[in-house]
Parts: structure tokens; sequence; C-alpha cells
């Protein structure tokens, strides 16, 4: 059966075919878009007219986020944006320390016992004139039951004395980098870094465990997507162990599972072999709603943890230089069985020079086993400069880009971890476009918040908390930003010939906008209002899910 | 200071392929009863020998003489955290790095856990490839803070390389100024006691003691000194980890000034503390090892000397 749906506007990402008014579906594909009279052609249909007076865009895709953005709503949201839950309640940003304890104490009132602990998220001293908070801080809201608050770069949480207590923290004589002292000699209640966070995170709920993309997590999930435009997400490094391939197989073959989860293998805990092996049976195992068999590989770590590879000279503020994660004959040797083999590897490469070594191993391997159209993609990637850009085009290499950190980070760049210069220079979506590399832009959900429309503003204009522009020059147009986060996206996970934009045979996946993102304007990119999806030929309304 | 119940921790570093690996097999296959724990990254092509192994799952291997092999992924903390649920617990923990870890990184991050204490850091170079390594564009200074963060090198593989290139890459191993002690290799076999010399009391000597002609290139000679009156234990570490003494390892009990026994241990400069569990049978006598050339018997002398004249009121 054929539906035509009728529209204020279409913009379809297909230059030969730029805008409609109408799209035909039949099943979950588009059979075309066009005009009513162009469409008729194909045959009997039934008219659709609810989307009468919306506009319709290609499914959102969003090349770099994290289905465990699910899980982290168990937990208190301490940010300092507003950000929308699953449910769809927009949560305001905290704009002090008192609103966070506030929100904090809400949740001690709800819970009924005196020991079941409280977890919190996305805390942001930056926002609160940078100060550090203490465990003191934390006891006011219960001394009783064990608090902790992880704070948004992922890299730092803060806890309370009954957390430490029972992490096994609260002694003197403690001598580590990650976990500060007070003048009592006792840990102040920030730990910094996996390990020390992980003594106190199984306490607070807040470890591996809970934080993990589990069945009501991944559930979670796909509603923020439907909320969110979106209808391809990639899961970017999961470890994906059996019992979870086969949960995620269960839930993505529901059939009102409303998007499309490409889930990526993360090498962790195997050889590269093994990965290989496990990504070819993965691979197998795919179905239209969870793809399976792509790579993911961390070369090094962050910037603002200061634990990112950056070449000379290195961090503005004199810190020592980052952490590889992985050895550069382990980098080869993935690269090589994966190329071999016709297997999508993506590659976490935050510092430039962990973008220079993944692009010379990538040139060794290839020199190995040529392969065209490997669509290998670095992921953030955010210190490229321009003759990076120019080696990856040649290699045939895709990026995509953690625009939003200049949002959130940017004034941490600027004055501390790269200086103003590399700062302004920073995911360089602009030069990626010029030199011609494919280019998509991401929010890594759960560190940034999911939300293809608020990442291509900070793509257009660049702005960081204090309002500063974060380099003028690699701003992005409204127009390449909506390719980036359509087309673009999808090209680095290799969907562009089914996903992407709104034309004969691809599938039928939309974004329903009540506002034109055209016409809003770049300053109000963030602000479109969306009503919902269509994935696969099937309605999901934010309203509903 | 450490409690008597703490599990003493050795972390193993090193790049990849310079014998990690292989050291660990060797320290398995003389563990000679003691229980050892192994955590690898991963369980990569073998991480440990066949016939070593009486069952594995996905997670543990179990090994002959009651040692266990697990891998921790990138989560140590927990894996360390689920190993103090094992029962019995192991005499020793054995921490397998990946090839581009700091050891040194991850040996503060033991001491979180209050039942760990580091015993030692043991980073393996492999003698062929090490000053390439050093010298690389992205590597260089991992490696160099690898070496700089140990307190045993173990130069492995030194059958390999041509004399000259060896002589090179020992020169250029000094002029790192690693403050760690050199122990030269083949396959990694090294004796029991200088890894794991926080066991000394319990490794047989036969096993203990053994000569190069089972172990070549790993000959170090042993002597037992005695301190037969109550000294400060620190300063007594300290005298024993002098650089002029050139000791890789002591170990033993003295009687301190406050009337208790304290069990004192160097591994290179490194000195550990603790109260000692249980009133020992042999307060007063430290094991020392040397590599390579014999003990400077006058110099220990005169360190014997010193700790008693600090004693004194």
């Amino acid at each position: 059966m054929t539906v035509i749906y009728a529209a204020r506007r279409i913009l379809t990402m297909n230059p030969a075919n730029p805008e409609a008014t109408h799209v035909a579906v039949r099943g979950d594909r588009i059979l075309g878009a066009g005009s009513l009279e162009e469409l008729a052609g194909w045959g009997e249909y039934q008219l659709d007219t609810r989307f009468a007076d919306k506009m319709l865009m290609p499914g959102l895709v969003e090349g770099h986020s994290h289905a465990s953005e699910g899980a982290f709503w168990r937990y208190v949201y301490c940010g300092n944006s507003d950000r929308i839950d699953p449910d769809g309640k927009t949560w305001p940003g905290l704009k002090s320390l008192e609103d966070v304890i506030e929100r904090l104490k809400v949740e001690d009132r709800v819970l009924t016992d005196d020991a079941s602990p409280i977890g919190g998220w996305s805390l942001d001293p930056i926002y609160y004139g940078n100060v550090r908070f203490s465990r003191a801080d934390f006891d006011r809201v219960s001394t009783t039951r064990p608090v902790g608050v992880r704070h948004a770069s992922g890299h730092i949480m803060n806890v309370n004395t009954r957390a430490l207590k029972l992490g096994g923290l609260l002694r003197p004589g403690i001598n580590h980098p990650g976990v500060p002292l007070g003048e009592d000699g006792l840990p102040t209640g920030e730990l910094k870094g996996p390990d020390a966070m992980e003594m106190v995170a199984l306490h607070v709920g807040l470890d591996r465990k809970g934080i993990a993309a589990d069945e009501p997590g991944l559930r979670q999930f796909s509603r923020l997507c439907v909320r969110q435009g979106v209808t391809t997400a990639a899961d970017l490094a999961n470890p994906l162990p059996p019992e979870a391939v086969e949960m995620m197989l269960r839930l993505t073959g529901e059939t009102d599972f409303p998007v499309r989860i490409v889930s990526l293998r993360r090498f962790q805990g195997v050889t590269p072999r093994e990965l290989i092996e496990r990504s070819l049976e993965l691979r197998e195992m795919s179905t239209d709603r969870l793809r399976l068999g792509h790579v993911k590989i961390h070369a090094d770590g962050s910037i603002q943890g200061f634990t990112a590879r950056l070449r000379w000279p290195g961090y503005y503020n004199g810190a020592p230089n980052g952490l590889w994660y992985a050895t550069p004959e382990q980098l080869q040797e993935i690269f090589e069985l994966a190329l071999e083999h016709d297997l999508l590897v993506h590659t976490h490469t935050n510092g430039d020079e962990a973008t220079e070594l993944t692009l010379d191993m990538l040139q060794r391997a290839l020199f190995k086993f040529p392969r065209a159209d490997h669509r290998f993609t670095l992921q953030h990637c955010q210190l490229a400069d321009a003759a990076q850009f120019r080696r990856m085009k040649k290699l045939g290499v895709c990026v995509n880009l953690f625009s939003n950190h200049a949002y959130y980070w940017g004034d941490q760049h600027y004055e501390e971890t790269v200086g103003p210069e590399r700062a302004q220079g920073m995911n360089a979506c602009a030069t990626a476009l010029r030199e011609g590399v494919p280019l998509a832009i991401h929010s890594d959900a759960p560190v940034t918040p999911l939300g293809p429309f608020f990442t291509a503003w900070c793509a257009v204009n660049r702005l960081t908390p204090s309002g500063r522009v974060l380099g003028n020059a690699e701003r992005i147009s409204v127009e390449d930003a909506l390719r980036t986060i359509t087309l673009g996206a999808a090209y680095t996970l290799k969907l562009d010939d089914e996903i992407g934009s709104i034309e004969t045979g691809k599938r039928a996946d939309f974004t329903i906008l009540e506002d034109d993102p055209t016409e809003i304007g770049g300053v109000n990119l963030k602000d479109v209002r969306i009503w919902g999806v269509v994935q696969g030929g099937r309605i999901f309304s934010a309203k509903a899910i | 200071m450490s409690s008597p119940s703490e599990v003493p921790v050795t972390v193993i570093g090193g790049y990849l392929g310079s014998g990690k690996t292989t050291l660990v097999n060797q320290l398995l296959r003389h563990a000679n009863g003691l229980r050892l724990a192994v955590l690898v990254n991963e369980f990569g092509a073998l991480p440990i020998d066949a016939d070593l192994i009486e069952s594995s799952d996905e997670n543990v291997i179990n090994i002959a003489g009651g040692c266990v092999c697990c891998s921790y992924g990138s989560d140590l903390i927990a894996a360390l955290l689920d190993l103090q649920q094992v029962q019995p617990q192991p005499d020793h923990v054995l921490i397998e790095a990946s090839g581009v870890a700091l050891p040194d990184a991850i040996a503060q991050s033991v001491t979180l856990i209050i039942r760990y204490t580091i015993d030692g850091i043991i980073v393996v170079a492999d003698s062929e490839t090490i000053r390439n390594q050093g010298q690389d564009r992205y590597l260089a200074d991992t490696i160099k803070h690898q070496l700089d963060a140990a307190d045993i090198i173990l130069l492995n593989k030194v059958d390999l390389p041509e004399p000259a290139s060896l002589n090179e890459t020992r020169q250029w191993l000094a002029s790192e100024d690693a403050d760690g002690h050199v122990i030269e290799t083949e396959n990694a076999a090294v004796p029991l006691p200088m890894v794991l010399g926080g066991h000394l009391n319990r490794i047989p000597k036969e096993i203990a003691y053994q000569t190069k002609h089972e172990i070549p290139h790993t000959e170090h000679n042993a002597m037992v000194i005695f301190i037969d009156q109550p000294v400060d234990p620190e300063t007594v570490a300290q005298q024993l980890s002098d650089p002029k003494l050139d000791l890789i390892r002591t170990k033993g009990f003295v009687c301190g000034l406050d009337g208790q026994i304290y069990a004192v241990q160097t591994v290179g400069r490194r000195r550990t503390i603790s109260v000692a569990p249980h009133t020992p049978t042999d307060t007063g006598k430290i094991v020392c090892i040397r590599y390579r050339y014999p003990i400077d018997q006058q110099a220990i002398s005169e360190v014997i000397a010193n700790c008693k004249k600090i004693a004194l009121p």
C-alpha cells in the first residue's frame, strides 16, 4: 500500500530534487518525493495530511553517541543547561551549587529508607566559579546515605562522606593524584580518573554496570532519539558481549522500536585478531534496526582530562602529554585485518598526535591492503590541522568532529588546555568541508546531550559558555550543517545508500518539524521544535512515545 | 605503614613483545606453593602456557598450584575488588600492564585498596628493540616513563642482539638514568626472589638461590645479616637501599625501638616497613640479594654499625 504524506515543505538533501511538498511511502521505503501530481503516477494511494502544516527532513543521524545516555536518566540530572529526559520533561539547568544540593535533597525526601544511594550526573563546576566542591557540600544532602555526582566530562566525581567511607577512602595516608586531600589529611570527596572514581562508584550506583546500556537504558535511549528527531543512532563503543547482543536484537526487533542502532564493537580485552573475528560474526547478525560488525578503537584520552596525545608544543598550561590507549602495532594490525575483511573502523583520536599516528598506521596498512571506499573515520579528531585534513582526504578517511565541545569546554580550551590559537581551530568543520573530507558532527551523548539540531547550532555558531565565538573562520552554514547531520553522518556509517536523504528507494525515515530550520536562522537552530519521526514508515510522535 | 593482612602486588610493565607474559609464566612455573593471582589486561593469544592451565572460562583461568589468572580489560579496580572475594586469598598478585600503560600509575591506584600493598614495579625491556622504542617519535616519552617507574628493569632477550649492539643498549639504558636495577635475562628467566622477594622466608633455599647453572645470565648473590638489638626500622631500610650497596632486594625482621617487631623490605630504592603479622622466629635476620656481583661485606658491616649507632639514645 502506498501512503502519500503532504507537508508544508520537504527538504530532501537530494540535489536533483532539493524540495518537495509530498513524499510517497510504500512499506518501509520511499517511492519518491515531489508534488502530489508527480507521485500519483505510482498508482493507487492513500493521502495522509497529518503533516500538512509541518516540515519534513531526512531522519537525523547521530554519528557518535552512546546508548548509555538512556541509563543515566535513572540518576539525578545536575547539569547547568536545560536537558530533556526520555519522558519529555525538561530539567532546568542548575545555576549554583545551592541548586544542585536542593535537587539532590528532593531525591533524598523521595527515598523512604536512610541508606539507599543517590547518584547524580552532569555536574560542571566551571559554571559555578570553578570552585572545588567538597564532601561537606554533599553531606548537606545526606549523612546516612552515599551521595555521588559525576561531572559532565565523565572524568571526575564528587561524593559525600558516607560514600567515601563505604568506598574505603575515608582514611589518612592516601597518596594518589586522583584523590586530593583536605587539611585534615582526609580525601576532600573529589575523585578524579576512572580508578579513583570506581572505588566509590559502586556504592552510589554509578559504576560501569549501573550506567551500561541495558534493556531499560536502551528503551529510554530510543525514546530520547524520537524526541530529538533521530532515526539512526551510532552506539559508538560497546563491548557487545553475547548476552547484550541478544537483548539488543530482541529489543530492536520489537515492532514499535523507533530507531536504528549502529553499535560498534570496542577494542577491549581481546587481541586484534579476536576483535576482527568477533566483528565478522557480528556483521552476520545485523538486522535493519541493529547494524553490527563495525569496530571502534581508542588511540588516546581526552583533552579536558589532559590524557589526549598532543603534538609539540603540547598543553598550553604545561601539563605533560597524555596517554596512548593502544599501541601503534595494535592500530596497524587492526587496520590491516579490517581492510582485508572489509570491516569499517572508527578511531577515537582527540589530540593531533593521536590523529597523526592513526593516519600513519592507516597509510601503512593501506599499502599492504589497498581498498577503495573503506571510510575509516576519525572520531572527535578535535585538534586536526589543515595538513592533516588534506592527508585524510588523500587516504579516504572521514571525520566526525565534536562540535558540541565549544559550547561546554570552549573557554577551558582557550584559557587552559590548548590556548587561544589552537582552540579557535578546534573541530574545524569549515576546513574539513573545504578540503573535501566527508564530515559528520556529534554529541557523544551522554557526555553532551543528544540532539543533532543543537550540535548543528554549535557548528554554525561556535559559541562558548562565556559567549566567545571560538574561531569565526571554522563556522559553517546552516545548509552545510543540516546536510552534515543527515547525509554526512550516514556516509561515515556506510549507510548513505539507505538513509540520509529523501529520495526514491531509500528508507522511509523522516524527522517531522514544527519550524523550518532554513528560515529560523542559524542563531535559533537549536530551538527548532520537533514533532517526532517517521522511522521505516512507522510514525512516532514525541508526545506519545 | 601497612597492616599485617595486606597482599603484596607486583606491577609488571613494559612495551608490547618485551616478554611480560613470558615472565608471568616463569613466575607461575616456579611459584613453588605460593598462590599467585595474575591480572592481565586481556586474554590475548595464550596468556598462560597451556600445560599450566587446569581449567578456564571467559574471565578466569585456573592454574596448577592454586594460582589464578583474570583479565581486567579497562577496569583494574573492579578486578582487584573482585579478587578480594576469592578464598583463599592469593599470597601475591601480579598485574601485567598493557604495552602503553604507565606502571607507576597502576601502582598508585592499587594503593587505593586498603588490603593491597605494592611490592615493586618491574619493567621488561626487549634488548633488541628498546633503544628504537625509546627514540620513536610517538613512543619515546611513554617508554622512558615506564623505565623511570621501574624498581627493577629486566633487560630481556640478551641472547639475541649482537654483542656490540647489546653494549650500546646497556649504555643507552645507563644514559637514560633510570633508577631501576637492571637485570639481564633470556626468556625472562629470573629467580623468584628478585621479583617476589616478599616471600623470601617461604621460598626454599635451593630454589631461591639457584645459580646460573639453572637460569643463565641471572646469577645473584645472597647473604643474611643480623641486627641483634632494637633499631629504627626506617633507618635500616634507608641504609639497605643506599645505591652504594647495589642490593636488588632485602627482606627481614627487626625489633623497633618501641619493642615492636617490624618487617623491613626494599626493592631497589623502594622501601616498605610494616608491623610484623606474627612474632617471627628470626627477628634481626635480613636477607640481602645483589645481582651479578658479590655483596660488599665491608659496606654491609658499616651499614649494620650505622643502624645500631642511630639506635643508641
